[in-house]
């Protein structure tokens, strides 16, 4: 039955998307549109979170008579499907809700009106997909109505430029699919999951070639290092509501369709290629961060840092193959779950974050924060908002950020236990990698609030900022309440979890929900626990206790007056920290090495009234050692080859019969 | 009855590091004094200070937001509720279970993001200073702290701090190469932590050098004290943290007697003047670094917290 529902919801999306080419230039446009994907989505959620509850023991399947004609369109929600549609749709609910204000301001709703809706479908049926040929098609269908999404404003020529890379990395991606899943379905070329899955598994280097195709294809989506170059052009050049479903939701149908591959359909990869995945994830995480660092473009910034996420998200599932392979099913169910739960929190804070992002574009037209400023004071709501999403995706307790990084943590200190040297020697590399992305993230996003929403206003923009719409604020504090509920009820989604876990790594973690005082005790009491209510019981409590002491004893005298700064202050807004600025400590620690950072004063001479000028020169090493080389000899061959154009007919006949002569070789040398 | 003394114990604990924090500081100032051949001001002026700081009037600059107001007082409750978490005198803490050693070094690291955002907020040059090279510190101080927990929780099998002192303080474990490295990189990361002197100076104004009180420089009156008293606490903390994890004896077990929890506050508090009078010995015999050499020495702290854990991970007996 849920499979049915969700279907029908995909339909009314289809149809939506329909009605959204008639109705874009008409006022009505967008609130009919947003209006319906919003309930189309939240009665999706409804549904699948119905069944994820339920335990998702029983699979809903359906077969369409679509696609190829001996197949079919095979759709099956089963755990894992369940929860994916409850990542996809809440984040689609809430993007809906935010657009319901944020569209109105749209100038171009005929480009990103038609194609919402189809982007949201997209992510629907990939997730509910059970053949290999339904699952591709859907891929590609969101691939290319997020393209068209990323392309509304194309005469920006930057947008053109990400919508072109985009292009090219997702048709890339796709064929690394196409041909993972050739692999998986053999010669026979049993496409339906069921048929891949109840094939004998392929041998040891077909599995790692797999596994490897995959990372490719699903990484490349997911935005893993170093095939990441895309997503930062791309996430930030959409509409601010479509950043956001790209960031937080598409990565994770991207996660989706790995673990899809790999834990599911593959069987059991060697030992090693869990080491291919944590050397990826844990320089992905460290990266990731580390740009957006670097960055000053606001949307830019949570884009780099989407990276980083999904580099989290990749180490607990490189555990839990690691653990998985050498039978430690209860270490790998501890893995897998801190992955999912930080898959579930990086949706929430991830579309909470572009949502204010998007805000502040709405209400400044600025996205650099070295124009902005001050915005605490003239968008007091949507900055709220912000810094709860700023606090939870720095994994500061008591929100839920830290409980996703916490499991994790806690999935690495059981590695000791593997039996694996590779693995025993790499884990704590990435461990540390990890702790030291942790601290990272915190400082960006002290960075991006404190640059964005504190200080003083940097422009005339940001001085005439207003408060934003109130179905943005309303989506806003949606997931900002999400955020903190998982945060202190966390037991809650680990338990809604077990039955996903189950079925893909043959464990689950123990009961979390009935424990006292709602601890969550991954493993057992006297090696960890952590209690998310508690400690914001604490905290609130002792906060409340110091502000009522404050209030009995001391003055309740305050004043205001011109700021002290030393007995220096300079009223320009010019004075204070920028975000180039701020991270220029980290840029000297950390870009020397990873970016070759280059600082270079330009001093005037003496007599000159010109100012010095600071020049600072970044380097991408993915783009220099990763990209240009392969651009380069792109371009290298085609122009090698540009001669074959001007040939005669005779020299044409002559390379046909030579190829035909060396592949009759080759096949008379093969067989 | 087992319930209401774990209450107690837990209670005294909360109120005996309050009361205690200041304490330490003026002990720590008086003897840096002392060995500059200077008087110094008595032990209990740290308190007198505080009380001062209440009764003034609070001067907030005219673009100081609400996130200016209220961080102090989030500042001082997770730092207190980190501190109260820490085992002092007595191991059977009753809430130490909602919080294992990860949680506390995220309870801090949630303490400095609002000190490091309180910072910015007025918009000065200073603040901003100030907070950018905090994060700076930060971000190579956590990863170091966690790397030590790992290397900690490796040995004792568990994350759970009173587990963690309870174990360390059995004679099984005896001396231990990564334990050694451990401690070396906690005391580095405590310093930091502190803003002490090699890495930052708690006595400085009015120059560049400065990180933390860059940070705090717009605040007065009572919000002033609250950040003052946080950063008093969390001195305490890492003392406390250092004390349980390597010199734990003399804490009380989980199920002691009367006697017991005596004997263990009198340790308690022997450990703090040791630990006092070592650090203020310390700072008087070093000189500050400049800004940028405080990665290297930081660095050195990650990197030998890494090394105890991966020695752990290839051996046991490590």
């Amino acid at each position: 039955m849920p499979v049915e529902i969700a279907l029908y919801c995909v339909a009314a999306l289809l149809a939506t998307s329909v009605l959204g080419v008639a109705t874009s230039r008409s006022p009505a446009g967008t609130p009919l549109v947003y209006g319906i994907c919003l309930a189309a989505s939240a009665i999706a959620l409804v549904s699948a979170l119905a069944q994820l509850l339920a335990g998702g023991a029983t699979d809903s399947t359906l077969v369409l008579p679509l696609g190829l004609p001996w197949l079919g369109s095979h759709f099956r929600i089963d755990a894992l499907a369940a929860f994916f549609l409850v990542v996809v749709n809440l984040g689609g609910g809430a993007a809906s809700l935010f657009a319901l204000g944020y569209g109105r301001h749209e100038t171009v709703p005929h480009r990103v009106l038609p194609f919402y809706p189809a982007f949201l479908a997209g992510m629907n049926l990939v997730v509910l997909a059970d053949d290999a040929f339904t699952f591709l098609l859907c891929w590609e269908f969101m691939s290319l109505s997020s393209w068209a999404l990323v392309m509304a404003h194309h005469r920006d020529p930057e947008n053109r430029r990400a919508g072109y890379i985009y292009l090219l990395m997702a048709s890339f991606g796709t064929l690394a699919l196409v041909l993972a899943f050739g692999l998986l379905a053999g010669p026979d070329g049993g496409y339906g999951f069921a048929a891949i899955r109840a094939s004998a598994h392929p041998a040891t280097m077909i599995a790692a070639l797999v596994l490897v195709l995959v990372l490719l294809g699903a990484g490349s989506k997911a935005g893993l290092v170093p095939l990441h170059v895309w997503l930062p052009l791309a996430h930030p050049a959409a509409p601010s509501h479509v950043s956001a479903l790209m960031s937080g939701v598409m990565t994770k149908v991207a996660v989706y369709g790995f673990i899809r591959i790999i834990f599911d359909l593959l069987g059991e990869p060697s030992w090693w290629s869990s080491m291919i995945v944590l050397a990826l994830a844990g320089i992905t995480t460290v990266l990731g961060v580390l740009y957006a660092l670097m960055q000053h473009d606001l949307k830019r910034l949570l884009a780099y840092h989407t990276v980083e996420n999904i580099g989290i998200i990749f180490i607990g599932l490189g555990l839990a193959l690691a653990f998985r392979t050498n039978g430690m099913e209860w270490a790998a169910a501890l893995a897998f779950t801190a992955a999912l739960f930080h898959v579930f929190n990086h949706s929430l804070f991830k579309s909470l974050l572009f949502f204010g992002a998007g805000a502040v574009l709405n209400s400044t037209g600025e996205r650099d924060m070295e124009r902005l400023g001050g915005l605490i004071h003239r968008m007091p709501l949507a900055s709220f908002a912000f810094l709860v999403g700023c606090v939870a995706i720095s994994a500061l307790p008591p929100l839920n950020g830290f409980v996703s990084e916490w499991l994790t943590f806690q999935a690495i200190l059981l590695s000791p236990e593997l039996p694996q040297w590779g693995l025993k020697i790499l884990i704590p590399v990435v461990g540390a990698l990890l702790a030291l992305s942790a601290a990272l993230a915190g400082a960006c996003f002290v960075k991006a609030f404190g640059v964005t929403f504190l200080g003083r206003p940097r422009s005339k923009h940001a001085e005439k900022a207003l408060e934003t719409d109130n179905f943005s604020l309303a989506a806003m504090f949606l997931l900002a309440a999400l955020c903190l509920l998982a945060g202190i009820l966390p037991g809650f989604v680990i338990d809604a979890l077990a039955p996903v876990a189950q079925s893909l790594v043959d464990g689950h973690m123990p009961a979390q929900s009935t424990l006292s005082w709602l601890a969550i005790i991954p493993v057992s009491e006297s090696r960890s626990s952590y209690d998310g209510m508690l400690v914001f019981v604490f905290i609130a409590l002792s906060a409340l206790l110091s502000v009522y002491a404050i209030h009995r004893l001391a003055s309740h005298k305050l004043r205001r007056a011109p700021a002290w700064d030393c007995g220096f202050p300079d009223p320009s807004p010019l004075t204070q920290y920028t975000a180039s600025s701020f991270a220029q400590p980290i840029r000297r620690v950390f870009g020397t090495v990873v970016f070759r950072a280059r600082e270079r004063v330009e001093m005037p001479p003496p007599g000159d009234p010109s100012p010095a000028v600071l020049h600072v020169t970044l380097h991408d090493p993915v783009w220099d050692w990763f990209y240009a080389p392969v651009a380069f000899a792109v371009g290298f061959a085609a122009e090698r080859l540009n001669h074959l154009q001007f040939l005669t007919i005779r020299r044409y006949l002559m390379l046909v019969f030579v190829l035909l002569i060396l592949l009759l070789l080759v096949a008379a040398i093969w067989l | 009855m087992a319930l209401i003394r774990d209450f107690a114990v837990q209670l005294a604990q909360m109120l005996l590091v309050l009361a205690l924090a200041p304490a330490l500081t003026g002990l720590v100032r008086k003897v840096k004094a002392r060995l500059l051949r200077r008087r110094g001001p008595p032990l209990f002026q740290p308190y007198r200070d505080l009380l001062r700081l209440l009764r003034k009037e609070a001067v907030l600059a005219e673009n100081a937001s609400w996130l200016f107001r209220v961080a102090p007082y989030l500042i001082v409750s997770a730092t207190w509720v980190a501190a109260a978490l820490i085992p002092t005198f007595a191991t059977g803490l009753m809430f130490s279970w909602s919080a294992d050693l990860i949680a506390i070094i995220a309870l801090l690291a949630s303490a400095r993001f609002f000190l490091a955002l309180a910072g910015m907020d007025v918009g000065t040059s200073f603040g901003g200073i100030g907070s950018s090279r905090e994060v700076m510190i930060a971000s190579l101080a956590e990863p170091a702290m966690i790397v030590i927990v790992f290397t900690l929780a490796l040995i004792a099998g568990s994350t759970q701090l009173s587990t963690i002192a309870g174990f360390l303080g059995s004679p099984e474990v005896g001396l231990r190469v990564s334990l050694g490295l451990a401690l070396i990189a906690l005391i580095i990361v405590a310093l930091s932590e502190n803003a002490r002197i090699p890495i930052d100076n708690p006595a400085t104004h009015l120059e560049l050098t400065m990180v933390h009180e860059a940070m705090v420089l717009e605040y007065s009156g009572r919000h002033l004290a609250l950040i003052e008293l946080a950063s008093m606490l969390k001195l305490l903390l890492y003392v406390s943290l250092i004390a349980c994890l390597f010199v734990p004896w003399g804490l009380a077990p989980p199920e002691g007697s009367f006697a017991a929890y005596f004997a263990g506050a009198l340790a308690y508090l022997a450990k703090l003047a040791v630990a006092g009078i070592l650090l203020a010995v310390f700072e008087t015999a070093i000189a500050k670094m400049r800004v940028f050499r405080v990665p290297q020495f930081l660095g050195a702290a990650l990197m030998l917290g890494l090394l105890g854990m991966l020695l752990r991970f290839v051996s046991g007996g490590f």
